[in-house]
Protein backbone atom coordinates (compact mmCIF):
# COMPACT_ATOMS: atom_id res chain seq x y z
CA UNK A 1 0.00 0.00 0.00
CA UNK A 2 1.64 3.68 -1.45
CA UNK A 3 0.41 4.95 2.20
CA UNK A 4 3.82 7.93 2.19
CA UNK A 5 3.01 8.56 -1.41
CA UNK A 6 -0.93 8.66 -0.20
CA UNK A 7 -0.30 10.85 2.52
CA UNK A 8 1.58 13.65 0.70
CA UNK A 9 -0.91 13.50 -1.95
CA UNK A 10 -3.66 13.97 0.36
CA UNK A 11 -1.48 17.11 2.24
CA UNK A 12 -1.43 18.88 -0.97
CA UNK A 13 -5.44 18.67 -1.09
CA UNK A 14 -5.99 19.92 2.50
CA UNK A 15 -3.25 22.76 2.36
CA UNK A 16 -4.75 23.81 -1.33
CA UNK A 17 -8.57 23.78 -0.07
CA UNK A 18 -7.11 25.38 3.71
CA UNK A 19 -5.24 28.34 2.03
CA UNK A 20 -7.94 29.41 -0.53
CA UNK A 21 -10.22 28.94 1.80
CA UNK A 22 -8.05 31.34 4.65
CA UNK A 23 -7.73 33.75 1.77
CA UNK A 24 -11.53 34.09 0.87
CA UNK A 25 -12.56 34.55 4.47
CA UNK A 26 -10.27 37.85 4.17
CA UNK A 27 -13.54 38.94 2.40
CA UNK A 28 -15.68 38.49 5.27
CA UNK A 29 -17.07 42.15 5.93
CA UNK A 30 -16.01 43.83 2.98
CA UNK A 31 -17.98 41.94 0.26
CA UNK A 32 -19.23 43.89 -2.62
CA UNK A 33 -22.97 42.95 -1.75
CA UNK A 34 -24.29 41.93 1.46
CA UNK A 35 -25.37 38.97 -0.10
CA UNK A 36 -21.71 37.78 -1.35
CA UNK A 37 -20.36 38.66 2.61
CA UNK A 38 -22.90 35.60 3.28
CA UNK A 39 -22.15 33.32 0.10
CA UNK A 40 -19.07 34.08 0.06
CA UNK A 41 -17.91 33.13 3.77
CA UNK A 42 -20.06 30.06 3.10
CA UNK A 43 -17.72 28.76 0.45
CA UNK A 44 -14.74 29.78 2.56
CA UNK A 45 -16.34 28.01 5.28
CA UNK A 46 -16.51 24.60 2.87
CA UNK A 47 -13.09 25.18 2.22
CA UNK A 48 -11.79 24.99 5.56
CA UNK A 49 -14.19 22.40 6.58
CA UNK A 50 -12.81 20.15 3.54
CA UNK A 51 -9.22 21.26 4.70
CA UNK A 52 -9.91 19.38 8.14
CA UNK A 53 -11.57 16.71 6.42
CA UNK A 54 -8.25 16.14 4.52
CA UNK A 55 -6.17 16.93 7.67
CA UNK A 56 -8.01 14.14 9.19
CA UNK A 57 -7.35 11.46 6.81
CA UNK A 58 -3.63 12.92 7.11
CA UNK A 59 -3.64 12.19 10.85
CA UNK A 60 -4.37 8.75 10.02
CA UNK A 61 -1.49 8.37 7.99
CA UNK A 62 0.67 9.86 9.47
CA UNK A 63 0.09 10.49 13.11
CA UNK A 64 0.38 13.88 12.53
CA UNK A 65 -2.62 16.26 14.59
CA UNK A 66 -4.62 19.08 12.27
CA UNK A 67 -3.49 22.39 14.21
CA UNK A 68 -0.49 21.40 14.21
CA UNK A 69 -0.07 20.94 10.77
CA UNK A 70 -1.59 24.05 10.36
CA UNK A 71 -0.55 26.10 12.61
CA UNK A 72 3.19 24.83 13.55
CA UNK A 73 4.81 24.56 9.50
CA UNK A 74 6.97 27.02 8.17
CA UNK A 75 6.03 27.69 4.27
CA UNK A 76 8.72 25.43 2.72
CA UNK A 77 6.69 22.95 4.36
CA UNK A 78 3.39 24.39 2.91
CA UNK A 79 2.21 22.18 -0.25
CA UNK A 80 -0.41 24.27 -1.16
CA UNK A 81 0.02 25.54 -5.14
CA UNK A 82 1.00 29.43 -5.32
CA UNK A 83 -2.80 29.75 -7.18
CA UNK A 84 -4.11 29.62 -3.90
CA UNK A 85 -1.66 31.37 -1.60
CA UNK A 86 -1.82 34.55 -4.22
CA UNK A 87 -3.28 37.97 -2.50
CA UNK A 88 -7.26 38.11 -2.67
CA UNK A 89 -7.24 40.99 -5.18
CA UNK A 90 -10.35 42.56 -6.18
CA UNK A 91 -13.59 40.80 -6.54
CA UNK A 92 -12.69 39.61 -9.90
CA UNK A 93 -9.91 37.88 -8.89
CA UNK A 94 -10.95 35.79 -6.29
CA UNK A 95 -13.92 35.20 -8.09
CA UNK A 96 -11.88 33.82 -11.40
CA UNK A 97 -9.86 31.93 -8.97
CA UNK A 98 -12.60 30.27 -6.91
CA UNK A 99 -14.55 29.60 -9.71
CA UNK A 100 -11.14 27.60 -11.82
CA UNK A 101 -10.50 25.80 -8.33
CA UNK A 102 -14.45 24.83 -8.14
CA UNK A 103 -13.92 23.35 -12.20
CA UNK A 104 -10.65 21.84 -10.96
CA UNK A 105 -11.90 20.12 -7.71
CA UNK A 106 -15.79 19.39 -9.51
CA UNK A 107 -13.56 17.33 -12.20
CA UNK A 108 -11.65 15.85 -9.46
CA UNK A 109 -13.77 14.92 -7.34
CA UNK A 110 -16.28 13.07 -9.58
CA UNK A 111 -12.98 10.65 -9.85
CA UNK A 112 -12.50 10.85 -6.54
CA UNK A 113 -15.85 9.43 -5.68
CA UNK A 114 -14.52 6.06 -7.26
CA UNK A 115 -11.35 5.62 -5.57
CA UNK A 116 -10.11 2.09 -4.19
CA UNK A 117 -9.95 4.11 -1.30
CA UNK A 118 -12.31 3.96 0.81
CA UNK A 119 -11.61 6.77 3.00
CA UNK A 120 -10.75 9.16 -0.18
CA UNK A 121 -13.53 8.21 -0.95
CA UNK A 122 -15.97 8.70 1.70
CA UNK A 123 -14.39 12.39 2.21
CA UNK A 124 -14.63 12.74 -1.79
CA UNK A 125 -18.70 12.15 -1.96
CA UNK A 126 -18.99 14.69 1.38
CA UNK A 127 -17.48 17.15 -0.64
CA UNK A 128 -18.66 16.82 -4.13
CA UNK A 129 -22.18 17.65 -2.71
CA UNK A 130 -21.14 20.90 -1.59
CA UNK A 131 -18.50 21.63 -4.81
CA UNK A 132 -21.59 21.39 -7.04
CA UNK A 133 -23.27 24.43 -5.26
CA UNK A 134 -20.08 26.55 -5.45
CA UNK A 135 -19.25 25.68 -9.11
CA UNK A 136 -22.88 26.58 -9.78
CA UNK A 137 -22.41 30.13 -7.73
CA UNK A 138 -18.92 31.04 -9.09
CA UNK A 139 -19.60 30.22 -13.02
CA UNK A 140 -23.04 32.59 -12.31
CA UNK A 141 -20.58 34.89 -11.53
CA UNK A 142 -17.94 35.10 -14.23
CA UNK A 143 -20.77 35.18 -16.58
CA UNK A 144 -22.35 38.12 -14.94
CA UNK A 145 -18.79 40.08 -14.69
CA UNK A 146 -17.45 39.03 -17.78
CA UNK A 147 -20.65 40.37 -20.02
CA UNK A 148 -21.47 42.74 -17.30
CA UNK A 149 -19.99 46.28 -17.75
CA UNK A 150 -16.73 47.53 -20.01
CA UNK A 151 -14.99 47.82 -16.84
CA UNK A 152 -16.02 44.24 -15.33
CA UNK A 153 -15.26 42.76 -18.41
CA UNK A 154 -11.44 44.42 -18.37
CA UNK A 155 -11.11 43.25 -14.72
CA UNK A 156 -12.30 39.57 -14.82
CA UNK A 157 -9.58 39.65 -18.35
CA UNK A 158 -6.93 41.03 -16.06
CA UNK A 159 -7.60 38.15 -13.52
CA UNK A 160 -7.45 35.78 -15.68
CA UNK A 161 -4.39 36.40 -17.40
CA UNK A 162 -2.55 37.04 -14.36
CA UNK A 163 -4.43 33.31 -12.66
CA UNK A 164 -4.33 31.06 -15.33
CA UNK A 165 -0.39 29.47 -15.46
CA UNK A 166 -1.01 29.62 -11.89
CA UNK A 167 -4.03 27.36 -12.32
CA UNK A 168 -1.93 25.09 -14.11
CA UNK A 169 0.07 24.36 -10.93
CA UNK A 170 -3.05 22.52 -9.82
CA UNK A 171 -2.54 19.70 -12.51
CA UNK A 172 1.08 18.98 -11.41
CA UNK A 173 1.60 15.25 -10.35
CA UNK A 174 3.60 14.67 -7.37
CA UNK A 175 7.18 12.66 -7.96
CA UNK A 176 5.25 9.41 -7.04
CA UNK A 177 2.03 9.74 -7.84
CA UNK A 178 1.76 6.66 -10.69
CA UNK A 179 1.75 4.98 -7.47
CA UNK A 180 -1.40 6.26 -6.60
CA UNK A 181 -2.40 5.93 -9.95
CA UNK A 182 -1.63 2.48 -10.71
CA UNK A 183 -3.64 1.42 -7.57
CA UNK A 184 -6.86 3.41 -8.93
CA UNK A 185 -6.63 5.87 -6.06
CA UNK A 186 -5.98 8.92 -7.67
CA UNK A 187 -7.22 9.74 -11.20
CA UNK A 188 -4.47 10.74 -13.80
CA UNK A 189 -3.64 14.28 -13.47
CA UNK A 190 -3.41 14.82 -17.51
CA UNK A 191 -6.74 13.69 -18.54
CA UNK A 192 -7.69 16.09 -15.60
CA UNK A 193 -6.59 18.81 -17.15
CA UNK A 194 -7.29 18.18 -20.94
CA UNK A 195 -11.37 17.69 -19.16
CA UNK A 196 -11.05 20.86 -16.95
CA UNK A 197 -9.61 22.67 -19.92
CA UNK A 198 -12.32 21.97 -22.11
CA UNK A 199 -15.03 22.83 -19.76
CA UNK A 200 -13.26 26.55 -18.47
CA UNK A 201 -12.56 27.06 -22.30
CA UNK A 202 -16.43 26.83 -23.30
CA UNK A 203 -17.61 28.96 -20.34
CA UNK A 204 -15.40 31.44 -19.99
CA UNK A 205 -15.45 31.88 -23.90
CA UNK A 206 -19.10 32.40 -23.43
CA UNK A 207 -18.06 34.87 -20.73
CA UNK A 208 -16.78 36.99 -23.77
CA UNK A 209 -13.72 36.20 -22.08
CA UNK A 210 -9.94 35.08 -23.75
CA UNK A 211 -8.24 32.18 -22.05
CA UNK A 212 -4.29 32.86 -22.79
CA UNK A 213 -2.24 30.58 -24.51
CA UNK A 214 -0.08 29.43 -21.75
CA UNK A 215 0.32 25.66 -21.46
CA UNK A 216 3.17 25.95 -18.73
CA UNK A 217 2.21 26.40 -15.20
CA UNK A 218 4.29 29.08 -13.45
CA UNK A 219 5.56 26.74 -10.99
CA UNK A 220 6.10 23.23 -11.11
CA UNK A 221 7.03 22.12 -7.50
CA UNK A 222 4.57 22.58 -4.09
CA UNK A 223 8.13 23.31 -1.86
CA UNK A 224 8.32 26.39 -3.87
CA UNK A 225 6.06 29.86 -2.70
CA UNK A 226 6.14 33.59 -3.45
CA UNK A 227 6.57 35.74 -0.33
CA UNK A 228 3.01 36.03 -0.41
CA UNK A 229 2.61 32.43 1.78
CA UNK A 230 5.31 33.56 4.51
CA UNK A 231 3.52 36.40 5.41
CA UNK A 232 0.04 34.42 5.13
CA UNK A 233 1.41 32.20 7.58
CA UNK A 234 2.96 34.60 9.91
CA UNK A 235 -0.36 36.26 10.55
CA UNK A 236 -2.50 33.16 10.59
CA UNK A 237 -0.24 31.45 13.64
CA UNK A 238 0.28 34.14 15.79
CA UNK A 239 -1.77 33.74 17.99
CA UNK A 240 -1.24 29.87 17.86
CA UNK A 241 2.70 30.45 18.37
CA UNK A 242 2.13 32.10 21.67
CA UNK A 243 1.77 29.03 23.31
CA UNK A 244 3.35 25.93 22.65
CA UNK A 245 1.88 23.30 20.31
CA UNK A 246 -0.59 21.13 22.79
CA UNK A 247 -1.82 24.23 24.75
CA UNK A 248 -5.25 24.40 23.74
CA UNK A 249 -7.24 27.80 22.91
CA UNK B 1 -62.49 54.99 9.94
CA UNK B 2 -61.21 58.05 10.85
CA UNK B 3 -57.98 58.26 12.44
CA UNK B 4 -58.57 58.29 16.02
CA UNK B 5 -60.40 55.37 15.71
CA UNK B 6 -57.51 53.62 13.79
CA UNK B 7 -55.32 55.05 16.22
CA UNK B 8 -57.66 53.63 19.20
CA UNK B 9 -57.89 50.17 17.31
CA UNK B 10 -54.42 49.98 16.86
CA UNK B 11 -53.61 50.46 20.93
CA UNK B 12 -56.23 47.76 21.44
CA UNK B 13 -54.75 45.13 19.44
CA UNK B 14 -51.73 45.72 20.93
CA UNK B 15 -53.53 45.86 24.51
CA UNK B 16 -54.86 42.02 23.30
CA UNK B 17 -50.89 41.10 22.31
CA UNK B 18 -51.89 40.91 18.85
CA UNK B 19 -48.29 41.77 16.07
CA UNK B 20 -49.24 44.31 13.79
CA UNK B 21 -48.50 43.00 10.39
CA UNK B 22 -46.43 44.88 7.20
CA UNK B 23 -49.84 46.12 5.75
CA UNK B 24 -51.84 46.98 8.47
CA UNK B 25 -52.63 50.51 9.65
CA UNK B 26 -50.33 52.40 12.22
CA UNK B 27 -49.42 55.43 13.50
CA UNK B 28 -46.61 57.23 10.83
CA UNK B 29 -44.43 57.66 14.73
CA UNK B 30 -44.23 54.10 15.19
CA UNK B 31 -43.15 53.48 11.51
CA UNK B 32 -40.62 55.69 11.91
CA UNK B 33 -39.24 54.54 15.42
CA UNK B 34 -39.08 50.92 13.49
CA UNK B 35 -37.43 51.61 10.76
CA UNK B 36 -34.94 53.49 13.21
CA UNK B 37 -34.40 50.91 15.25
CA UNK B 38 -34.47 47.86 12.98
CA UNK B 39 -31.99 49.90 10.69
CA UNK B 40 -29.65 50.67 13.59
CA UNK B 41 -30.36 46.96 14.53
CA UNK B 42 -28.88 45.66 11.15
CA UNK B 43 -26.15 48.61 10.68
CA UNK B 44 -24.77 47.14 14.15
CA UNK B 45 -24.82 43.28 12.90
CA UNK B 46 -22.78 45.02 9.58
CA UNK B 47 -20.27 47.27 11.68
CA UNK B 48 -20.44 44.02 13.62
CA UNK B 49 -18.65 42.08 11.35
CA UNK B 50 -15.52 44.27 11.32
CA UNK B 51 -14.11 44.14 15.02
CA UNK B 52 -14.07 39.99 15.27
CA UNK B 53 -13.89 39.77 11.28
CA UNK B 54 -10.40 41.36 11.78
CA UNK B 55 -9.42 38.37 13.35
CA UNK B 56 -10.36 35.49 11.43
CA UNK B 57 -7.09 35.01 9.40
CA UNK B 58 -5.33 34.59 13.39
CA UNK B 59 -7.85 32.68 14.97
CA UNK B 60 -5.11 29.74 16.51
CA UNK B 61 -7.23 26.34 15.89
CA UNK B 62 -8.45 25.31 12.66
CA UNK B 63 -12.17 25.00 14.82
CA UNK B 64 -11.79 28.57 16.44
CA UNK B 65 -11.64 29.84 12.39
CA UNK B 66 -14.29 27.74 11.33
CA UNK B 67 -16.61 28.82 14.14
CA UNK B 68 -15.45 32.93 13.60
CA UNK B 69 -15.95 32.84 10.68
CA UNK B 70 -19.40 31.28 10.59
CA UNK B 71 -20.48 33.63 13.67
CA UNK B 72 -19.04 36.65 11.35
CA UNK B 73 -21.06 34.86 8.69
CA UNK B 74 -24.15 34.64 10.73
CA UNK B 75 -24.01 38.59 11.70
CA UNK B 76 -24.35 39.45 7.91
CA UNK B 77 -27.38 37.30 7.65
CA UNK B 78 -28.90 39.24 10.59
CA UNK B 79 -28.04 42.35 8.44
CA UNK B 80 -29.89 40.93 5.85
CA UNK B 81 -32.64 39.76 7.86
CA UNK B 82 -33.44 42.94 9.51
CA UNK B 83 -32.91 45.13 6.19
CA UNK B 84 -35.83 42.93 4.87
CA UNK B 85 -37.73 43.41 7.75
CA UNK B 86 -37.29 47.45 7.44
CA UNK B 87 -38.01 47.28 4.16
CA UNK B 88 -41.30 46.01 5.11
CA UNK B 89 -42.24 49.31 6.89
CA UNK B 90 -41.37 50.83 3.38
CA UNK B 91 -37.45 51.99 3.44
CA UNK B 92 -35.33 50.93 0.67
CA UNK B 93 -32.33 49.03 1.50
CA UNK B 94 -30.21 51.67 -0.50
CA UNK B 95 -31.28 54.60 1.62
CA UNK B 96 -30.25 53.03 4.51
CA UNK B 97 -26.78 52.27 3.40
CA UNK B 98 -26.67 55.41 2.35
CA UNK B 99 -27.60 57.01 5.53
CA UNK B 100 -25.00 54.63 6.96
CA UNK B 101 -22.36 55.53 4.93
CA UNK B 102 -22.74 59.42 5.34
CA UNK B 103 -22.53 58.80 9.18
CA UNK B 104 -26.28 60.03 9.58
CA UNK B 105 -27.45 56.47 10.53
CA UNK B 106 -26.60 55.18 14.50
CA UNK B 107 -25.12 51.53 15.12
CA UNK B 108 -24.41 50.10 18.34
CA UNK B 109 -21.67 52.23 19.70
CA UNK B 110 -19.91 48.67 21.18
CA UNK B 111 -18.34 48.08 17.78
CA UNK B 112 -16.21 51.56 18.20
CA UNK B 113 -13.81 49.99 20.31
CA UNK B 114 -11.05 48.00 19.06
CA UNK B 115 -10.20 44.46 19.16
CA UNK B 116 -7.08 44.14 20.70
CA UNK B 117 -6.36 40.33 21.38
CA UNK B 118 -7.38 37.04 20.59
CA UNK B 119 -9.25 37.21 24.04
CA UNK B 120 -11.63 39.93 22.85
CA UNK B 121 -13.22 37.34 20.78
CA UNK B 122 -14.29 35.11 23.57
CA UNK B 123 -14.98 38.45 25.75
CA UNK B 124 -16.66 40.15 22.90
CA UNK B 125 -18.73 36.79 22.50
CA UNK B 126 -19.85 36.62 26.11
CA UNK B 127 -20.63 39.82 26.96
CA UNK B 128 -21.12 41.60 23.77
CA UNK B 129 -23.33 38.94 22.40
CA UNK B 130 -24.77 38.18 25.88
CA UNK B 131 -26.10 41.85 26.37
CA UNK B 132 -27.51 41.92 23.13
CA UNK B 133 -29.90 38.53 23.81
CA UNK B 134 -30.83 40.33 26.84
CA UNK B 135 -31.85 43.19 24.63
CA UNK B 136 -33.66 41.08 21.75
CA UNK B 137 -35.18 38.26 23.90
CA UNK B 138 -36.77 41.22 25.01
CA UNK B 139 -37.61 42.36 21.26
CA UNK B 140 -38.84 39.06 20.30
CA UNK B 141 -41.85 39.71 22.04
CA UNK B 142 -42.30 43.53 20.40
CA UNK B 143 -45.59 44.04 18.83
CA UNK B 144 -44.30 44.16 15.33
CA UNK B 145 -44.97 40.79 13.62
CA UNK B 146 -41.67 40.78 11.25
CA UNK B 147 -39.52 42.75 13.98
CA UNK B 148 -40.12 39.97 16.15
CA UNK B 149 -39.99 37.37 14.10
CA UNK B 150 -37.04 38.32 12.84
CA UNK B 151 -35.58 38.61 16.53
CA UNK B 152 -36.32 35.13 17.45
CA UNK B 153 -34.80 33.86 14.61
CA UNK B 154 -31.90 35.79 15.34
CA UNK B 155 -32.01 35.20 19.30
CA UNK B 156 -30.97 31.19 18.40
CA UNK B 157 -27.59 31.86 16.18
CA UNK B 158 -26.46 34.55 19.24
CA UNK B 159 -26.80 32.43 21.79
CA UNK B 160 -24.61 29.88 19.95
CA UNK B 161 -22.32 32.89 19.43
CA UNK B 162 -22.62 33.94 23.33
CA UNK B 163 -21.56 29.92 24.19
CA UNK B 164 -19.06 29.91 22.29
CA UNK B 165 -17.78 33.05 23.63
CA UNK B 166 -17.94 31.71 27.27
CA UNK B 167 -16.42 28.43 26.17
CA UNK B 168 -13.52 30.84 24.99
CA UNK B 169 -13.28 33.08 28.72
CA UNK B 170 -13.87 29.79 30.76
CA UNK B 171 -10.94 28.66 29.06
CA UNK B 172 -8.18 31.15 28.78
CA UNK B 173 -9.37 32.03 32.69
CA UNK B 174 -8.67 28.39 33.59
CA UNK B 175 -4.83 28.51 31.11
CA UNK B 176 -1.91 29.49 30.96
CA UNK B 177 -0.77 32.70 32.81
CA UNK B 178 -0.53 34.35 29.42
CA UNK B 179 -4.03 33.58 28.53
CA UNK B 180 -5.10 34.72 32.09
CA UNK B 181 -3.62 37.89 31.70
CA UNK B 182 -4.92 38.26 27.79
CA UNK B 183 -8.79 37.30 28.90
CA UNK B 184 -8.57 39.61 32.26
CA UNK B 185 -7.34 42.32 29.86
CA UNK B 186 -10.24 41.95 27.49
CA UNK B 187 -12.08 42.06 30.33
CA UNK B 188 -11.10 45.36 31.75
CA UNK B 189 -11.56 46.68 28.22
CA UNK B 190 -15.06 45.08 27.01
CA UNK B 191 -16.84 45.60 30.52
CA UNK B 192 -17.82 49.50 30.46
CA UNK B 193 -18.80 49.36 26.66
CA UNK B 194 -21.26 46.52 27.46
CA UNK B 195 -22.46 48.15 30.04
CA UNK B 196 -22.98 51.46 28.01
CA UNK B 197 -24.59 48.88 25.01
CA UNK B 198 -28.21 48.76 26.75
CA UNK B 199 -28.45 52.81 25.78
CA UNK B 200 -28.37 55.80 28.30
CA UNK B 201 -30.29 56.37 31.39
CA UNK B 202 -33.79 55.76 31.37
CA UNK B 203 -33.96 59.17 32.31
CA UNK B 204 -31.89 60.03 29.63
CA UNK B 205 -33.69 58.16 27.26
CA UNK B 206 -36.41 60.22 25.13
CA UNK B 207 -38.65 57.38 23.19
CA UNK B 208 -38.72 54.74 25.82
CA UNK B 209 -42.15 55.31 27.31
CA UNK B 210 -43.58 55.63 23.82
CA UNK B 211 -41.93 52.65 22.78
CA UNK B 212 -42.97 50.51 26.05
CA UNK B 213 -46.73 51.91 25.31
CA UNK B 214 -46.76 50.27 21.79
CA UNK B 215 -45.43 47.42 23.07
CA UNK B 216 -42.17 47.58 21.34
CA UNK B 217 -40.10 47.49 24.45
CA UNK B 218 -41.12 45.69 27.30
CA UNK B 219 -38.54 46.72 29.85
CA UNK B 220 -36.50 49.98 29.97
CA UNK B 221 -32.78 50.11 29.76
CA UNK B 222 -31.79 50.43 33.27
CA UNK B 223 -34.06 47.52 34.25
CA UNK B 224 -32.32 45.14 31.16
CA UNK B 225 -28.70 46.64 32.56
CA UNK B 226 -29.40 45.74 35.91
CA UNK B 227 -30.60 42.11 35.12
CA UNK B 228 -27.29 42.00 32.68
CA UNK B 229 -25.13 43.12 35.82
CA UNK B 230 -26.36 40.50 38.20
CA UNK B 231 -26.44 37.79 35.20
CA UNK B 232 -22.45 38.34 34.89
CA UNK B 233 -20.79 39.59 37.83
CA UNK B 234 -20.94 36.10 39.64
CA UNK B 235 -20.16 34.26 36.81
CA UNK B 236 -16.96 36.55 35.97
CA UNK B 237 -16.13 36.34 39.69
CA UNK B 238 -16.04 32.01 39.64
CA UNK B 239 -13.66 32.18 37.03
CA UNK B 240 -11.52 34.44 39.25
CA UNK B 241 -11.69 37.10 37.00
CA UNK B 242 -11.51 40.77 38.41
CA UNK B 243 -14.37 42.80 37.20
CA UNK B 244 -12.48 46.71 36.55
CA UNK B 245 -15.03 48.48 38.88
CA UNK B 246 -13.22 49.43 42.21
CA UNK B 247 -16.82 50.38 43.78
CA UNK B 248 -18.74 47.40 42.68
CA UNK B 249 -20.55 46.04 45.80
CA UNK B 250 -23.60 43.53 45.99
CA UNK B 251 -26.58 45.10 47.24
CA UNK B 252 -28.72 42.77 50.21
CA UNK B 253 -31.32 45.06 49.99
CA UNK B 254 -32.32 45.05 46.63
CA UNK B 255 -30.07 41.87 45.79
CA UNK B 256 -28.48 43.96 42.99
CA UNK B 257 -25.13 44.37 42.13
CA UNK B 258 -24.38 47.81 41.97
CA UNK B 259 -21.66 48.93 39.87
CA UNK B 260 -19.87 52.66 39.38
CA UNK B 261 -21.84 55.24 37.53
CA UNK B 262 -20.99 54.81 34.02
CA UNK B 263 -18.81 57.21 32.30
CA UNK B 264 -21.59 59.11 30.15
CA UNK B 265 -19.64 61.45 28.99
CA UNK B 266 -17.64 58.83 27.23
CA UNK B 267 -20.73 57.03 26.25
CA UNK B 268 -22.00 60.32 24.73
CA UNK B 269 -18.79 61.26 22.54
CA UNK B 270 -18.73 57.17 21.26
CA UNK B 271 -22.29 57.90 20.07
CA UNK B 272 -21.56 61.40 18.54
CA UNK B 273 -19.22 60.02 16.34
CA UNK B 274 -16.09 60.26 18.71
CA UNK B 275 -15.19 56.92 19.87
CA UNK B 276 -11.73 54.79 19.44
CA UNK B 277 -13.30 53.68 16.35
CA UNK B 278 -15.44 55.94 14.62
CA UNK B 279 -13.74 56.72 11.47
CA UNK B 280 -12.25 53.36 11.20
CA UNK B 281 -15.52 51.31 10.98
CA UNK B 282 -17.25 53.49 8.94
CA UNK B 283 -14.28 54.22 6.70
CA UNK B 284 -13.89 49.89 6.07
CA UNK B 285 -17.35 50.33 4.92
CA UNK B 286 -17.05 53.24 3.28
CA UNK B 287 -14.19 51.37 1.61
CA UNK B 288 -15.91 48.05 0.44
CA UNK B 289 -18.93 49.81 -0.75
CA UNK B 290 -17.06 52.03 -2.81
CA UNK B 291 -14.54 49.10 -4.03
CA UNK B 292 -18.04 47.34 -4.89
CA UNK B 293 -19.30 49.83 -7.01
CA UNK B 294 -17.99 48.10 -9.95
CA UNK B 295 -19.69 45.00 -9.37
CA UNK B 296 -22.97 46.39 -8.40
CA UNK B 297 -22.65 48.21 -11.89
CA UNK B 298 -22.03 44.92 -13.41
CA UNK B 299 -24.71 42.79 -12.34
CA UNK B 300 -27.04 45.83 -12.76
CA UNK B 301 -25.97 46.31 -16.86
CA UNK B 302 -25.64 41.98 -17.38
CA UNK B 303 -29.48 42.11 -15.99
CA UNK B 304 -30.32 45.04 -18.28
CA UNK B 305 -29.45 42.84 -20.96
CA UNK B 306 -29.89 39.50 -21.19
CA UNK B 307 -32.54 38.88 -18.19
CA UNK B 308 -35.22 41.63 -19.20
Amino acid sequence: MPNDSLAQKILTLADDSFILGHRNSEWAGHAPILEEDIAFANLALDELGHAHLWYELYQELTGVEPDRVVFFRDANEWRNTQFVELPKGDWAFSMTRQYLFDLYENVLLEKLVNSTNERVRGIATKIRAEEIYHLRHTSNWVKRLGLGTDESHARMQNALNELWASALQLFVPLENETELIDANIFPDLKTLRDEWQDKTVSHLSASGLIVPRVLEPRAISRAQHTEHLAELLNDMSSVARLEKFGVEW
Amino acid sequence: MDEQAELQEFQARIARGEKIEPGDWMPEEYRKQLIRMISQHAHSEIVGMLPEGAWITRAPTLRRKIVLLAKVQDEGGHGQYLYHAAETLGATREEMIDALLAGKAKYSSVFNYPSLTWADMGMIGWLVDGAAIMNQTMLAHCSYGPYSRAMVRICTEETFHKKQGMEQVIKYARGTPQQKAMVQDALNRWWAPSLMMFGPHDSDSPNSAQLIAWGVKTKTNDELRQEFINKMVPDLQLLGLKIPDPNLHYDETSGNWITSEIDWDEFWRVVKGDGPCNRERLAARRQAHENGAWVREALNAYAEKYEQ
